[in-house]
């Protein structure tokens, strides 16, 4: 299990390395465009060369990565272009945000989806089971952006219940929280459910909980002490890859709802070629991705005894 | 202890013209029909029958517990004079695992996977009864040392997947036991076991139906296996009991052509193809849904008689009426009195025996070892990251033209290994394996030419799997035939495949189907002409009939037996199945952890000197014979690792006749007990021959 | 049997034999109405000019509420926007697009990740273990940020689109492909045609592929519903196709700021975009219904 631990570690790291070697060379190989876009385009060739000598752009190419990394790994993003300030005090805070939105969209989703999933796995085929089942396509057929601006016609401008956008100029408010995370649980929480039900319907056919019910344990302990414990295995590895989605899924709700959060950020520094915010959002999102997946991994082999116990 | 205390001393079960069905989109197909049964207290009855004759219907019945689909249509199911069908939910959650239990056939899936043992274990008697946890989990360690269980703690805290098939079985039946049950329902519990296990488990079932007294139902479609068992016996077909009575009656006088039909297609280890030619049962078994009138049996029956056998007098079907002078002997017969039995002889399997030729298969110390990365963080302090999986050590035998050679192993023994490097699917570690003079050992199918491939081919194990689900039946046999350039024109290839369905009993139009048009035994008669298509001077059968039904089993292996007749091919034939190694076998190889235990012609492998593994294998199969008697051997532990053999003699850990040291620090040499029969053993040969015969046939006077 | 009986082993044409499991689908209510949906919306793209009342991008009546006249007696049935243009004409128009790059840049994944997939899964070691890190590194970006990333890069096209598109949802086919080939290699009728000698890319196109083909259509029909939420998102977002044919996505964001006066402009797309994905959702769900109880 030791050994499984390190070398999943060691994937990650790699992965990590991969992924960053990519986006610097996607980014700043063409080191005329890297001047070109810090510096402007107003100015000419001369002036660039001089900065390019300055920030040691003419070093050769791995010398130039293994500094970016080494930058990077202390925290050290370099500046933003358009905001003028070195990225990590932008970074962070709009981190916090999108943490903040995150929790309140998982503490919604989490419960409800492995609710409405094992009461829908557990009796499949029902009445109940085709509601939820309905009811969660069609959640995931709409779009952030077309939930977002349905629920701010109802909500915003018919009822006039929430504010229709959640800059929170005047610090933190719970009300402005309020409807980015509806657009996201409304749109998140269809999957998380049919997977769950999936789960737990492949469970209910399994031959133990037969076995279960056939020793005369009563329905409430056939679930809960039999049923659900296998049935959870899966949705968990699928709500640490909603984390993982979250990080997309923010980037329009945050840009319809001015929300502070790190997906405008990204947007923003990306429709402004703001090389170095680009860079160090990319890695952060695809850091929480690459750990996500580790845990999830992780955690489904703890959780399931033939692989743990092999 | 029965918790209502109360003594009841009528019959402990008793169905009453139970009658069956599913409900379908195709609307209502009866599953069982008619059926009665009368259980008293300590009895033990059979339910033998083959797949679709509704037997485990009816257990799922008597536990109320048919799904969402199913439903009892008629009769009743009395449970010491209650009906079951007039109880609450909660009265039969009381009744079961309590006083009915269930033993299952697939002991890991019918085990939670994410508990363990102990907590499966304790929650019978926690649910049921008024006890402690404490008290629970002692009565459980109880019951596993009752069951012959080795460390009951230990297995308490295991996991299901980390003990054996046969302990997980152990653990099932200690789950049903626990709360002494009336009546204990056992659904092919053994099935899914290595023949050595299984005679472990249906001696300590024996034991324990006597030590606790209870009544038994025991579902099969092992005829040998109910004869250890059981008192009475139930005969069913396609969804009623066509015969009824002791498992003497029945066995030493049986009425019905089914039955008769049934044991005329078991082979039986006593005796060879020219003693007792198979008989095959003709025909097909009726879909539920298009069962014929009247006798449901009829169609197959050589004694069907128009007009008569045809007309359903009861219901749908005939009724069934006693046997006269044989109280309790009932059969489903209009005919039966009119039989006359021993003037029936059949046209069984043609037993004709062929010369053969000359040698096409010599192999000779022929060695298949798989590499392991140990990735432990003890092999890499010890330094010695590979393992090997020694799947086959010190192979040597010879196989000669229109020759079947058996070999004959259980789980874990090497021989799908064997047959792979035969195949070119893997290659030698080491060793000779000449073919028609070629050295193809180390050669795999890529490098093989189209000849080479097509001379050699195999036979499938599971029929359900041996054809591709999305391609026509002819578009594969013609794929088969143009790869081994057997035929390249178009015309020529399509003539061809009609040719193969005519040479295996198919009718022409079967081409165009898909495979799952047909049913098991005519996909495997597809997987035998694919297998025949580039007339191969060997096919590799690797248990070619194990996953069909008995009576099916009997055609195909006819039709094996035909085909190499005509081709002179050479058959190799793996099989753990025993009787019918003996039935259609000329020489038989026996194997054990990856070596040759023992190797000879039939006749002298089934008689005395016996290795002693051989000896175990052939007192382990259950033998549907009242004549027989067999000696008991029952082979404790389990099978060693493959990874992990025993040093010596592999078989060392489990022999019933371990010399002593020396069993366990050298590896047997190879005795020659005749010419061409060889027993790897250190037991003297002397001794050997002396032994008494493991089968031997009784006299009932 | 005579010479006609043997030339009437006729292989099955495939295209016969995908029409025949396609009516199965009749089976299904839920996938009715799915296919009911796209082929709604088929039919409104493939008669575009026949059907709009409007051209899509003529300025006529700034802020129309929906149900007023215009000029020449046409109605605006779903009002204009702000700069005068008839909603349903552009609804009508915006569904061309979408339904031309969804599946195709789908069609293009699909040929990208189903060789991958079969390769990993079926002749597994260095194979599998290069081409599941790849796989895993893309898919280590959250799926917007990569394409972003990719669109900031080199720029909003069709042709980009389609690439960021195949380049994003390849890996996640892969991992489906790689997991149904691990299952299927197992089966007897493999090791039959391993045994015959056959080379592994017949084995794994003819001999496995077809029977993947189940789970993977149900996932096709999904991922072009989830493409076409993409496309949205990027028009959405300002990285869309480029005019002059509208965007669904880029319609409710140019009438973002006036949907708190005018909620109609934003609605009006946002349901249209949603009865599409809804129409595949709905589709892959009843083929998933209808291939369990086969």
């Amino acid at each position: 299990m030791m050994i499984f631990i390190v070398r999943r570690l060691g994937t990650t790291v790699l992965t990590m390395v991969v992924v960053s070697i990519l986006l610097f060379l996607l980014l700043e190989i063409n080191v005329e465009g890297v001047a070109i876009k810090v510096l402007g385009a107003y100015t000419n060739e001369e002036q660039r060369n001089i900065w390019l000598e300055q920030h040691g752009y003419f070093l050769p190419v791995y010398v130039r990565y293994f500094d970016w990394l080494g930058n990077f790994l202390i925290g050290n993003f370099g500046d933003s272009i358009r905001f003028k300030v070195p990225v990590g005090q932008i970074l962070w805070p709009r981190l916090g945000n999108t943490g903040i939105l995150g929790l309140a969209t998982m503490g919604v989703v989490v419960p409800l989806s492995l609710v409405l999933g094992v009461l829908s796995g557990m009796r499949e085929g029902s009445k109940l089971d085709r509601t939820i089942s309905v009811t969660s396509i069609v959640t995931t057929s709409v779009p952030e952006f077309a939930s977002a601006v349905l629920l701010s016609a109802v909500f915003v401008f018919y009822l006039d219940l929430l504010p229709g956008t959640s800059s929170m100029s005047d610090g933190f408010s719970l009300v402005q929280l309020i409807m980015p995370a509806m657009v996201l649980v409304l749109y998140d929480f269809g999957y998380v459910t049919r997977m769950t039900r999936a789960s737990m319907a492949e469970v209910m056919m399994t031959n133990y909980i037969r076995t279960a019910v056939l020793k005369g344990l009563p329905y409430r302990a056939v679930i809960v002490r039999h049923a659900l414990r296998n049935a959870l295995i899966a949705p968990f590895t699928v709500i640490m890859l909603q984390i993982n989605w979250l990080l997309s899924g923010v980037i329009v709700v945050e840009f319809f709802f001015a929300y502070k959060g790190f997906g405008a950020l990204l947007l923003e520094a990306s429709l402004n070629q703001d090389i170095f915010l680009i860079e160090a959002c990319a890695m952060i999102a695809v850091f929480v991705a690459v750990a996500t997946q580790t845990i999830a991994d992780l955690g489904y082999t703890y959780l399931n005894p033939r692989i743990r116990f092999a | 202890m029965t918790t209502d205390g109360n003594t009841y001393d009528g019959p402990i079960l008793e169905c009453r013209n139970l009658c069956i069905s599913y409900f379908t989109r195709a609307g209502e197909i009866p599953a069982v029909v008619d059926f009665n049964l009368t259980l008293n207290q300590g009895d033990s009855v059979g339910l033998v029958g083959e797949s679709g004759c509704g037997k485990s219907t009816v257990a799922m019945a008597i536990m109320q517990y048919l799904g969402s689909n199913g439903g009892i249509v008629g009769g009743e199911v009395i449970y010491k004079g209650r009906d079951l069908a007039t109880l609450g939910d909660e009265e039969l959650r009381q009744l079961r695992g309590n006083e009915i239990a269930m033993v299952y056939q697939e002991p890991m899936a019918s085990l939670n996977p994410s508990m363990t043992l102990g907590r499966q274990l304790i929650e019978v008697p926690l649910y049921h009864e008024d006890i402690t946890e404490k008290e629970a989990y002692d009565r459980a360690a109880d019951i596993l040392a009752a069951v012959k269980l080795p460390d009951p703690e230990r297995v308490m805290a295991s996991y299901p997947h980390q003990i054996s098939g046969g302990q997980q079985q152990r653990v099932v039946i200690a789950m049903a036991l626990l709360s002494n049950p009336s009546l204990l329902l056992l659904d092919e519990p053994t099935t899914a076991l290595d023949v050595t296990v299984e005679a472990g488990i249906i001696e300590l079932i024996a034991e324990l139906a006597e030590k606790f007294n209870t009544s038994m139902i025991y579902i099969s479609h092992n005829l040998g296996l109910i004869l250890a068992t059981c008192r009475r016996i139930n005969v069913m077909y396609s969804g009623v009991v066509v015969e009824h009575g002791t498992v003497d009656e029945v066995f030493d006088h049986m009425r019905h052509p089914y039955t008769h039909g049934l044991f005329s297609c078991i082979p039986l280890p006593g005796t060879d193809k020219t003693a007792r030619p198979l008989v095959p049962i003709r025909g097909q078994l009726p879909l539920p849904h298009e069962r014929p009138r009247g006798c449901y049996f009829g169609p197959r029956c050589d004694f069907f008689q128009e007009g008569r056998c045809d007309k359903p007098t009861e219901g749908s079907t005939i009724p069934i009426g006693p046997v006269a002078a044989e109280a309790g002997h009932e059969v489903r017969c209009l005919r039966w009195s009119e039989i006359d039995w021993a003037a029936y002889r059949p046209e069984g399997l043609s037993s004709e025996s062929i010369d053969r030729g000359k040698q096409v298969l010599a192999i000779d110390n022929m060695r298949k070892y798989y590499e392991l990365r140990d990735n432990s963080i003890l092999a890499m302090l010890k330094g010695k990251r590979t393992k090997y999986v020694k799947a086959n050590e010190s192979i040597s035998f010879k196989a000669h033209e229109c020759e079947t050679v058996a070999i004959v192993g259980e789980s874990g023994c090497g021989k799908s290994t064997f047959a792979k490097v035969l195949m070119g699917l893997e290659t030698a570690t080491d060793g000779d394996v000449a073919f028609n003079g070629k050295d193809i050992a180390r050669l795999p199918v890529q490098d093989r030419s189209p000849e080479q491939v097509g001379s050699m081919q195999m036979v499938f194990q599971n029929p359900f799997d041996t054809l591709n689900p999305s391609h026509s039946v002819g578009t594969q046999l013609a794929r088969v035939i143009k790869k081994f350039g057997v035929e390249s024109d178009q015309d020529k290839i399509e003539q061809r495949v009609m040719e193969l369905l005519d040479l295996v009993k198919l009718p022409r139009d079967f081409a165009r189907r898909r495979p799952r048009q047909l049913s098991g035994g005519q996909k495997q008669r597809v997987g035998i002409a694919r297998a025949f298509a580039g007339n191969p001077a060997m096919v590799v059968a690797d248990e070619p009939v194990s996953a069909l039904d008995v009576s099916v089993q009997a055609a195909i292996t006819g039709l094996l037996m035909d085909i190499q007749r005509t081709y002179r091919t050479t058959l190799l034939f793996i099989s753990h199945d025993l009787s019918l190694v003996r039935y259609l076998a000329d020489r038989v190889v026996v194997m054990y952890l990856g070596r040759i235990m023992e190797q000879g012609a039939t006749d002298e492998v089934f008689a005395p000197p016996y290795h002693p593994y051989t000896e175990a294998l052939l007192s382990a199969v259950p033998i549907p014979d009242t004549s027989i008697e067999k000696k008991r051997i029952i082979l404790e532990g389990n099978l060693p690792s493959v990874m992990n053999p025993p040093k010596g003699c592999p078989f060392n850990t489990r022999c019933q006749r371990k010399v002593g040291r020396i069993c366990d620090t050298d590896v047997p040499p190879f005795v020659e007990a005749a010419p061409d029969h060889v027993i790897m053993c250190h037991i003297p040969i002397e001794e050997l021959r002396a032994v008494e015969p493991v089968i031997v046939q009784v006299d009932k006077g | 049997m005579t010479d006609l009986a043997v030339q009437s082993i006729q292989r099955e044409s495939s295209i016969l034999r995908a029409l025949k499991s396609m009516a199965l689908i009749r089976e299904s209510v839920v996938g009715m109405i799915g296919l009911a949906l796209i082929l709604i919306w088929v039919l409104t793209a493939l008669f575009a000019d026949a059907i709009a009342p409007f051209p899509p991008n003529a300025t006529i009546m700034p802020m129309a509420s929906p149900g007023t006249a215009g000029p020449d007696g046409a109605v605006f049935w779903l009002g204009t926007d702000h700069i005068g243009r008839d909603i349903l004409s552009r609804i009508i128009y915006g569904s061309r697009q979408v339904l031309l790059y969804a599946p195709l840049a789908t069609f293009c994944a699909y040929a990208v990740g189903v060789p991958m997939g079969l390769a990993a899964g079926y002749r597994r070691g260095m194979t599998d273990d290069a081409l599941s890190f790849l796989a895993n590194v893309i898919l280590s970006f959250p799926v917007l940020v990569l394409y972003i990333i990719i669109i900031a890069t080199i720029g909003a096209s069709a042709v980009n689109i389609v690439i960021a598109v195949t380049f994003a949802s390849a890996p996640g086919i892969f991992r489906i492909v790689r997991g149904l080939a691990l299952d299927l290699r197992n089966r007897e009728y493999v090791a039959a045609a391993e045994t015959r000698g056959e080379t592994p890319w017949r084995i794994m196109f003819v001999e496995i592929l077809p029977n993947a083909r189940g789970p993977l259509i149900v996932d096709a029909c999904l991922r072009v519903g989830y493409v076409i939420i993409t496309i949205g998102v990027l028009g959405f977002l300002g990285l869309g196709l480029p005019p002059p044919d509208p965007d669904w996505g880029g319609m409710i964001n140019e009438t973002r700021q006036m949907a708190m006066a005018f909620p109609y402009m934003t609605v009006f797309p946002g349901i249209a975009i949603s009865s599409l994905v809804l129409g595949f959702n709905l589709l892959a769900d009843g083929l998933r219904e209808v291939s369990l109880r086969d």
